[in-house]
């Protein structure tokens, strides 16, 4: 097979490997914020409860959680979740990822002092103009770095797909490596998520540029 | 003469410190009044429950007619939040950290409260804004952003976010203790204008030369009581109190 086939053959695993990406980045960042204000309820319960469920997600193997929403169901209750691949992987990945973003937004938010909320409630506003107006901005500006290094990491982390055989750009690359015997489709897929990332640097350093009128 | 606020033997705890014991202060319609005390006197824990950061063990707090909180059969009753809202448009509070918003500029720090708390058209709360920073000397910083501002004149962008919600009466908590001596002057200045259009403010401080100078009435705090209070030259001139003596020897030191 040559490189150009190659290529062009992984390439149409990057649909699925862009699909991953932005769905999980969809759904994990808003999950991510939810869970964060679950985890700093007042409520004892609530947050012992979140906090436990977090300390699972960052605590076991992703691989392990893809593995468990995909095939999971079916062992357990004799259904799969969907004959469309994509919806467990997506389900895997959003559940994991907010449950990193949701630690990065509690720093951020424990990390506006208390004066911000005090002016706030001085001048009348209510709670959720507090949170949306005051606190929320500050705090997208705060967890940038580390948001774009969750984001990078998603990036690499598309290729855990290749566990539950969904046909995304690495898959492809492994499977075409294990027919061929050749280590070139790996550093396609190497060159790939360099590309990916790069951009995702671009985008991210942009973005956090955009931010830097105040500090 | 208006009253505008009348504070009735309030009584507030943290824990087992018991910061104010007994505290009654009533202020009227333009007065001028500062409340002085070495730290830990219960002076800002006073100004945090007026102005409903903290909520009153015991005691009463009323603006004009209006009880925001009283005691009944022994328990402390607050008004209902929606009700406390209406109070909160009786008064400003600056701070001492100043708490602006960083991500505003200084013109929308002043107009945002008032359009979106107060729903007032966004126009005419710009031309008083614009007003109000005028008359704070900061009119050609109104795209600045508090972080490109000195201490000094980021403490008066507060007093003018303070003033645009147009408050009956304006607390400050140490307005100068966070800047350095040589910015205290030009926020010392703005209060004493607003102490001449007859603005009722209630300030907390340690500038003792200048609550002498400024205020119609001076309270001296100590130990979470009231331990004199009165005429500026009488406390300052001639204490009846010994506490209060020993106070100002140490300020004079």
């Amino acid at each position: 097979m040559s490189l150009f086939t190659m290529i062009l053959k992984m390439s149409e695993g990057l649909g699925r490997t862009c699909a991953i990406f932005f769905l999980t980045i969809l759904f994990a960042l808003p999950l991510g914020m939810v869970v964060a204000l679950l985890r700093m309820s007042k409520r004892k319960v609530v947050s012992a409860v979140t906090r436990f469920i977090i300390s699972v997600l960052r605590g076991t193997p992703l691989m392990l959680q893809l593995l468990a929403v995909t095939y999971g169901p079916y062992y357990l209750f004799g259904f799969s979740v969907s004959r469309n691949k994509l919806v467990p992987v997506i389900i895997a990945f959003a559940i994991n990822y907010a449950a990193y973003f949701a630690e990065i937004y509690r720093g951020g938010i424990e990390s506006i002092s208390k004066g911000q909320y005090e002016a706030c409630e001085v001048l009348g506003y209510t709670k959720a103009q507090t949170f949306f107006k005051v606190i929320l901005p500050q705090v997208v500006k705060r967890i940038m770095p580390s948001v774009t290094n969750e984001v990078v990491t998603l990036v690499k982390d598309t290729s855990m797909a290749f566990t539950v055989s969904y046909q995304e750009m690495f898959t492809i690359g492994k499977q075409i490596a294990n027919s061929q015997t050749s280590f070139m489709p790996f550093i396609v897929a190497g060159v790939f998520y360099f590309v990916f990332n790069a951009i995702v640097d671009f985008v991210m350093g942009w973005f956090e540029k955009k931010l830097n009128y105040y500090h | 003469m208006e009253n505008v606020l009348e504070i009735k033997d309030i009584q507030k705890s943290f824990g087992d410190n018991h910061v104010l014991k007994g505290i009654s202060v009533s202020v009227n319609k333009g007065e001028v009044i500062s409340i002085i005390g070495s730290s830990g006197s219960g002076k800002s824990t006073l100004l945090r429950c007026a102005t409903l950061l903290e909520k009153a063990d015991s005691g009463s707090i009323k603006y004009h007619d209006t009880y925001v909180a009283k005691t009944e059969n022994d328990k402390e009753v607050y008004l209902s939040k929606k009700e406390l809202n209406k109070v909160k448009s009786y008064f400003g509070l600056v701070f001492q950290q100043f708490n602006l918003f960083p991500h505003y500029s200084v013109l929308k720090n002043v107009m945002d409260a008032p359009i979106s708390v107060q729903k007032r058209d966004k126009a005419v709360v710009e031309e008083e804004a614009r007003e109000l920073l005028k008359k704070m000397g900061l009119e050609d910083k109104a795209d600045a952003y508090p972080c490109e501002l000195s201490g000094g004149q980021q403490q008066r962008v507060a007093i003018a976010r303070a003033l645009a919600l147009k408050p009956d009466i304006l607390f400050f908590d140490e307005p100068t203790s966070a800047l350095d001596p040589e910015l205290t002057g030009e926020v010392l200045k703005i209060i004493r204008n607003l102490a001449e259009e007859k603005m009722t403010m209630v300030i907390v401080t340690h500038e003792m030369s200048f609550a002498r100078a400024v205020s119609n009435r001076v309270i001296f705090m100590d130990g979470g009581y009231i331990v004199e209070e009165g005429d500026p030259e009488e406390v300052f001139g001639n204490p009846k109190q010994e506490r209060t003596k020993q106070f100002l020897r140490n300020y004079q030191q």
